[in-house]
């Protein structure tokens, strides 16, 4: 069984899909989604113990052996990524119960938890696998699958926003397949660890380094880099809220390291550094996107909003991590991949608490909200505290071994705008913050807080946010080992 | 021993357990805060009584960073920090009860719960065993403060409170935290060691820059330019503004500034490099430049605020000096200030809650009725002047001579100077109160229907420490008015005889320190080394 545990990460949610749909009940997909969403994250468990033990492991589809047939190689990079993923899933879909009934129609929630179940294997599968081809057959999976999410959102701007999405979505996929078609010309083969071998030796030729360009570019309109993150902000303000819980924590973390496999993995690092000056290139648009989006969210008046472009600006965090181009800058990436997913989905859950009861999440109807749903509010602060980067949450770590990066390279002014940047961001959560807590409450007297549906979640969110911002020994273990993997350079 | 560090953290926030949970009744869960108070006092002695003899008890509470833990250790300045803010705060606790009730203020639970959270994470600032724990908690404060800035809910308060959170966050963001990332960058390790962890790791280029963000990222210390949060949270009542801004948050800062010069950079360390010079006269400038502004201030708590950001300067200046002397006098200056200026906040609060005066314009006369609290007062004053016979005297003695072994006559001058000013602006309040006319002044005091303070004591069949409501029963006093005799009454039973309590209890220390500063000058040598 535990041999088989790589394609299983994938099957199980992939198989439970369908049955979401025979399942015809609301109540009974949300179960089914419950169950796989839960035994995906077991498996993510074991296979990064198992990783952690035994090093790389290899699983050829069918047992037609690589790199003719398609192989699952599972390393510390994407055991950790997968985990992230499918923990990510095991919080939101018990969430997804109350919240989406209560902004999606009943006879579609069958539909929705099929949904959901496509666009998670679909992540799972992008991240297990070892074979390029494969990576854009699940990038189309999940992102379709995300359409379809995103357009079940209550305003009918859901529907302009799922669209421009898929517009932008699909460009971004056609890079990629254009990237990979060209690098299977020069060596014929699709399986990343081979390509790894085969690369060094056309590394001069023309054709490899357009290749570089075009999956640079689909990969950053994926990930949402600035300027390349238009199609953001109104897909995660209007999707339902569960979905722009799950989908900021997950679906721009399965970019970062798509980018991180090819780039690092694939072309290896000498070739992306002192080849491809990536770091050179990545560098400003990483301080703009932070400094720009950050300003910008300042000026949001829906929360849900102003939440998107905060994750374009934390995007761009991650991003200067990989621009440092040393393991601790890396390490910084991979915490943060981890941290962000935390303390994002905690916020965009609290918000979908929000909206479960007040029917919005303009800053104006949260007004006073701090005294009618004092837990909801508590883990909206709680999570904004921790996207500051206050000590004793994860956003702390993140922006320590941040910091620490920009100082090892000299690079001090970066620093400094790190640090700035995180006022920008404590602006932005303190204007909620005052909202909530030092108006009035305008609405209706009935006004309660969340069920324990909702707030259990979301708590169990902040809780974490809380656990590994006090002991974050094993995540930066984990995050140091898969820098270290990822800058050798070697593959796994 | 590491048990007793512990509950030094451990005891106050059982107390905000037990505050929160007693809140039905105000009586027990006063109690609760009194015996908390107490509790914490005793063991903080019991620390005390360890260091002095040598230990240097340690406790790992937890490891969030591979080698970045959260440690305490106690050692004599953290001690110092933490005798002064442990029994100050059981006089606090007394005077709130008496100044909280008087005042009909709201909320009280909410008060008193988040002092007890102030308090702990104070515990931790002083028994902090490395910059990290220094850092965490220095932040865990500004939080628990927070809700106490902005107590009365209103728009001013909001934007105070905006204020308040806006310049400790940002400056301890970014200059100090930065300043932490860069000081382990270089030397591998943030702990707390005698004679500093940065000789021979870092150039000499960069340790002025080092020591600049510390000074300035610790905004607590209130340097200027970024003072504005401490005037900005006199919004507070009063027995915070006592406690919390001119005792624990505060000294917090410049104990930090402190601790930091000593033990990360060393302050024989910092003397040879010279990187400090520049910075003893931003400290300078702030202590003349402090009193000036209080110069203008006819509301007696700003006043206070900026005399509080010119005496803070003090401490930072002494830490600056970087010598022996220096950081003895730094060192002791944070007692002796602490017990002055609580001295006059508590002061100012029962000239408010008794008399309903907030104005130094207003005080005319004053000092007749409230006779207890215009002597504390001047009391307060001389040692915040640094005047015989009041525990100031030693501090502003160390310093002097301190600046003068370090080379720079021209801080002594300043040291003159700023007594001098800080002398005129406070002196200013207990000659109005004795000798000032009744009815003179910008606003004028009303006429109190004829009974004294006293009288009215005897009437509600109270103590004699009632004398302080003075003019409380002032008919024409609008702001009185809306209570109606039955809430007064019930306001006043028993509450002002705890706020005079406190204030003798304070003003009787800034008396014994004059004659009596043994203990804290012997733990600061155990600092300074032989």
């Amino acid at each position: 069984m535990s041999a088989h545990l790589p394609i299983l990460q994938v099957v199980v949610p992939l198989l439970a899909a369908p049955f979401c749909l025979f399942l015809k009940r609301g109540r009974a997909a949300w179960g089914l989604a419950v169950l796989a969403s839960w035994a995906a994250l077991a498996i993510a468990l074991a296979l990064l113990g198992q990783v952690m033990q035994e090093g790389v492991l290899s699983y050829a589809i069918g047992d037609w052996a690589p790199p003719i047939g398609i192989e699952y190689r599972v390393d510390v990079v994407n055991a950790w990524v997968l985990v992230i993923v499918s923990g990510i899933g095991a919080v939101v879909a018990p969430y997804a119960m109350a919240s989406i009934e209560r902004e999606v129609e009943a006879g579609r929630i069958p539909l929705f938890y099929a949904a959901y179940l496509l666009c998670l294997s679909g992540l799972l599968g992008i991240t297990i696998t070892g074979d390029m081809f494969n990576v854009f057959v699940f990038l189309e999976i999940s992102s379709l699958s995300a359409y379809a999410l995103i357009a079940l959102g209550q305003a009918r701007r859901a529907l302009t926003s799922a669209f421009r999405y898929l517009i932008m979505g699909s460009v971004g996929a056609t890079f990629i397949v254009i990237g990979i078609g060209l690098l299977y010309v020069m060596t014929g083969s699709l399986n990343m660890a081979d390509l790894a071998q085969l690369l060094p030796e056309v590394w001069d030729s023309r054709t490899v380094k357009v290749a570089y360009g075009f999956l640079a570019v689909g990969f950053c309109l994926k990930l949402a880099l600035f300027p390349l993150h238009l199609w953001l902000p109104n897909a995660y303000t209007y999707a339902p809220s569960a979905v722009t819980a799950f989908m900021a924590s997950t679906a721009t973390k399965v970019a970062v390291y798509m980018l991180l496999r090819f780039f690092l993995t694939v072309f290896g690092a000498p070739f992306s550094f002192d080849v491809m000056a990536l770091d050179r290139v990545l560098l400003p648009l990483a301080l703009v996107a932070i400094a720009s989006m950050s300003l910008v969210a300042i000026f949001q008046v829906n929360v849900k909003r102003l939440l998107a472009y905060s994750s374009v600006a934390q995007i761009g965090y991650m991003i200067l991590g990989l621009s440092f181009a040393t393991v601790t800058g890396l390490t910084a990436t991979l915490l943060h991949l981890f941290n962000h997913a935390l303390m994002k989905g905690a916020l965009f859950m609290a918000m979908g608490c929000v909206m479960y009861r007040i029917g919005s999440v303009h800053i104006n109807a949260m007004a006073g909200l701090g005294r009618r749903m004092p837990w909801t509010m508590a883990a909206f602060v709680a999570g904004g505290l921790s996207l500051v980067g206050v000590p004793l949450t994860v956003g702390f770590v993140s922006k320590w071994y941040l910091i620490l990066g920009a100082l090892e390279r000299g690079w001090w002014p970066v620093a400094i705008l790190v640090l700035l940047t995180s006022l920008l961001a404590l602006v932005y959560i303190w204007r909620v913050v005052e909202a909530a807590y030092f108006r009035d409450f305008p609405g209706d007297e009935s006004t309660r807080e969340a069920p324990w549906t909702l707030l259990g979640p979301t708590w169990a969110l902040v809780a974490l946010n809380l656990y590994f911002g006090i002991d974050a020994g094993r995540t930066v273990e984990i995050a140091r080992q898969a820098a270290e993997v990822l800058m050798a350079g070697i593959g796994p | 021993m590491t048990t007793l560090l512990l509950l030094a953290l451990g005891v106050p926030v059982a107390g905000a357990a037990f505050i929160a949970l007693l809140r039905r009744n105000p009586n027990a869960r006063e109690a609760a805060s009194l015996v908390t108070a107490g509790a914490l006092f005793a063991i903080v002695l019991r620390i005390y009584q360890a260091v002095s003899g040598g230990a240097r008890p340690e406790a790992v509470l937890a490891e969030p960073l591979p080698g970045i833990r959260i440690a305490l250790e106690a050692e004599p300045l953290g001690v110092l920090f933490a005798l002064i803010a442990s029994f100050l705060w059981i006089v606090t606790t007394a005077y709130s009860i008496g100044y909280m009730r008087g005042h009909h203020e709201k909320n009280q639970t909410r008060f008193y719960l988040f002092f007890a959270f102030a308090i702990a994470s104070v515990m931790g600032v002083a028994f902090a065993g490395n910059l990290f724990t220094l850092f965490a908690f220095y932040e865990v404060l500004s939080l628990a403060t927070f809700p106490l800035v902005t107590h009365a809910g209103t728009e001013k308060a909001k934007r105070a409170g905006r204020v308040y959170l806006g310049i400790l966050f940002s400056t301890s963001v970014v200059f100090q935290l930065l300043g932490i990332i860069w000081v382990y960058a270089v030397a591998g390790t943030v702990d707390f060691e005698p004679g500093g962890i940065l000789r021979g790791n870092v150039g000499a280029g960069l340790v002025p820059i080092l020591l600049a963000l510390f000074v300035f990222g610790i905004g607590k210390a209130a340097v200027m330019p970024f003072h504005r949060w401490l005037p900005a949270a006199m919004v507070a009542p009063t027995p915070v503004s006592a406690l919390l801004h001119a005792v624990a948050v505060v000294k917090a800062g410049v104990f930090a500034v402190l601790k930091v010069t000593v033990y990360i950079f060393g302050f024989e360390f910092v003397a040879e490099t010279g990187a400090s010079v520049w910075l003893m006269w931003a400290a300078a400038a702030t202590i003349i430049l402090g009193s000036l502004v209080a110069f203008t201030k006819d509301n007696l708590k700003a006043r206070l605020a900026y005399s509080t950001v010119s005496q803070l300067s003090y401490v930072v200046l002494g830490a600056m000096l970087a010598n022996s002397l220096g950081v003895i006098g730094s060192g002791m200056h944070i007692a002796m200030h602490a017990f002055g200026k609580i001295t006059l906040f508590f002061c100012a609060g029962a000239i408010m809650v008794a008399a309903h005066k907030s104005e130094v314009s207003q005080l005319n006369g004053l000092g007749r009725r409230m006779p207890v609290t215009f002597a504390a007062f001047l009391i307060g004053t001389l040692s915040i002047v640094g005047l015989p016979p009041t525990g100031g005297a030693w501090s502003k003695w160390f310093l002097g001579v301190g600046s003068v072994e370090a080379g720079q006559i021209g801080l002594v001058a300043v040291l003159m100077l700023s007594s001098l000013l800080s002398l005129a602006y406070l002196l200013e309040i207990p000659l109005r109160g004795f000798f000032g006319k009744e009815g003179e002044g910008a606003h004028g005091a009303h006429g109190d229907g004829g009974a004294s303070g006293e009288d009215h004591a005897r009437a509600d069949g109270s103590a004699p420490g009632f004398a302080d409501r003075g003019g409380s029963h002032d008919a024409h006093d609008p702001a009185h008015a809306h209570h109606g005799p039955q809430q007064d009454a019930h306001a006043h039973h028993g509450a002002p005889r705890w706020s005079v309590a406190a204030i003798t209890v304070t003003a009787a220390a800034c008396v014994a320190l004059f004659v009596y500063p043994e203990p804290f000058y012997r733990l600061m040598t155990m600092v300074t080394g032989p």
